[in-house]
């Protein structure tokens, strides 16, 4: 039998450390809505949408309220749109067609954000994708609630730096189309190396061609519970440390677990995976930069941050996945910038910089995530940050992404405000020496010698 | 049998018990188990219950606890067994 203790504790977790469910996604493939005639495919995308999700966003809310557990968003992911688009695009207008459908869709079944326009070209790019890359500024100017990606390299592959070039551009247009609002439409989209098929957060969730026609995936959190559960071992040794993220891990996870079961089992959609994620929020005590302070650090960036979070990351995964049967996504720590107070004071602290940030990345489970630079950032230089980034995910065989804001009309040391979930985020300088002529460069970056393991 | 844990906290007065107790009582669930401390003047009550025969479905249960609870001065929470169960035991 369950003790009071125990029910104290799962209690204390839920209202006091933030501990929540971050997100039930569901995956929807759109490959059997695939026509050539653009009216008949937006058609077939709205029903198989609204038809699939209906009870989606029910569901959610009943299992909330059956385990008093919050579960922050209810969202969607679809399939590349660079591949259910190819044969009916012919032009970018008809893509911004498809992205009005899915936003139309997104708000019908009252999900929060819908991800998946997005486009698969870690090798090369069909004319098709390309002009879905080329759409993205206009179809986030003219949508709420769509996200975008585009994978552009992959341990297998390489990295397609003609992809790389052109991301730069589109970062720069994106940010333009929305400088009324501090540029956030570049909130809703990045760029990744190695993208996950079954990853349930925003920004970079979409429906993997790998998929089953629809799945739930679940993405967990609790920076705060990792948090309140390090105060009461300070100064104690590695193996101490290590544990108690490992059992709270566990625990956290388990709830995920529970939540996807039931919502597959009700919704009559087989379960994907859980993320195990900690992702934090802008709500003080919900904070992975915090983590790594009570770990030892007086800021996230200082000396030790990278082993820091190599720890809190491994453990994070250790005890994650004897907590669920099928783990998968992103899982691990993710650093974004303005999502996170923590990291926000590091950075105004001028602990943090962006190629500390960087370093970070190599060891937590996504990339530079959240991060705003000033608005006469060269096209080029983005593309640097981006191809550096994508170099540590296929050299480690690992995900990157790159989500980064350059606010127009910002500079260094003012601050982007995204508002609610998003937060704020001070403007951080970029190394001003140019990378022109590396980017420039036409084609390919091979794939490393490790990934020929035939 | 799936059981449910109610959980009543708040600032000790008297017939919390009583209250929440009758309540259920008119609805017809049975108490399991109940126990109760009391923490720096904190009422601390947890009980575990049957709602299988209830005369209401668990959400109504549920949100008319959490009502009678600010009547009263306290929080009252209905969670289903299975995530204490999920997260404390192997």
């Amino acid at each position: 039998m369950i003790t009071q203790r125990e029910v104290l504790e799962t209690n204390e977790m839920i209202e006091k450390e933030n501990l929540d469910v971050r997100t039930i996604t569901m995956g929807i493939s759109l490959l059997d809505c695939i026509s050539s005639d653009i009216d008949e495919l937006t058609k077939n995308i709205y029903n198989k949408i609204t038809t699939t999700a209906k009870d989606l966003v029910a569901v959610g809310q009943e299992i909330e309220k059956k385990y008093a557990i919050p579960i922050v968003n209810k969202r969607i992911s679809v399939t590349p749109i660079g591949l259910v688009g190819a044969s009916a695009c012919k032009s970018e207008d008809d893509y911004v067609k498809i992205a009005k459908t899915l936003d139309e869709a997104a708000k019908a079944v009252g999900v929060n954000l819908l991800g998946g326009y997005s486009a698969l070209v870690s090798k090369g790019m069909t004319p098709s994708e390309e002009m879905l890359i080329r759409s993205i500024p206009k179809a986030l100017k003219a949508t709420e609630r769509i996200c975008s990606s585009v994978n552009v390299g992959s341990t297998k592959t390489g990295i397609n730096m003609d992809a790389v070039r052109l991301i730069g551009q589109i970062i720069k247009e994106t940010a333009e189309i929305s400088k009324d609002n501090d540029s956030m439409a570049c909130m809703k989209f990045v760029v990744f190396c190695n993208a996950p098929d079954d990853n349930p957060f925003m920004a970079g969730a979409f429906h993997g061609v790998t998929e089953a026609d629809a799945i739930i995936n679940v993405g967990v959190s609790g920076p705060g519970v990792v948090k309140n559960a390090l105060e009461k071992v300070r100064g104690e040794s590695f193996e101490v440390l290590c544990e108690t993220i490992k059992k709270t891990a566990f625990k956290v996870t388990r709830v995920g677990q529970l939540v996807a079961k039931e919502a597959s089992r009700k919704l009559g959609i087989p379960f994907g995976i859980v993320d195990l994620s900690l992702a934090p929020t802008p709500a003080v005590g919900d904070s992975v930069a915090d983590i790594l302070c009570e770990i030892g650090l007086e800021y996230a960036g200082a000396p030790g941050t990278t082993a820091a979070l190599a720890l809190l990351n491994d453990q994070v995964k250790k005890g994650g996945v004897m907590a669920s049967s099928y783990v998968g996504g992103l899982s691990g720590a993710f650093i974004p910038v303005s999502e996170d107070q923590g990291m926000i004071n590091a950075v105004e602290a001028g602990a943090l910089t962006l190629e500390k940030l960087e370093a970070m990345t190599c060891v937590c489970s996504v990339g530079l995530d959240m991060i705003a630079i000033p608005g006469d950032t060269k096209a080029t230089t983005i593309s640097g940050i981006i191809a550096d980034e994508m170099a540590i995910g296929m050299i480690n065989q690992k995900t990157t992404a790159v989500r980064i804001i350059p606010a127009v009309g910002k500079k260094v040391g003012d601050v982007v405000e995204f508002g609610g979930l998003f937060g704020y985020a001070p403007v951080m300088p970029v190394n001003q020496y140019s990378c022109d002529a590396f980017v420039n460069r036409t084609g390919r970056i091979p794939a490393p010698i490790h990934s020929f393991k035939n | 049998m799936k059981k449910t844990v109610i959980t009543v906290v708040g600032k000790d007065t008297v017939g919390i018990i009583a209250k929440v107790c009758t309540y259920l009582a008119e609805n017809n669930v049975n108490i399991l188990d109940i126990s109760q401390t009391i923490v720096q003047d904190y009422f601390n009550m947890m009980m575990i219950a049957d709602l299988n025969n209830a005369s209401k479905s668990f959400g109504d249960v549920s949100d008319e606890l959490a009502k009678l609870g600010e009547e009263i001065g306290v929080i009252i929470k209905c969670q289903r067994e299975e995530i204490f169960d999920s997260m404390h035991r192997i």
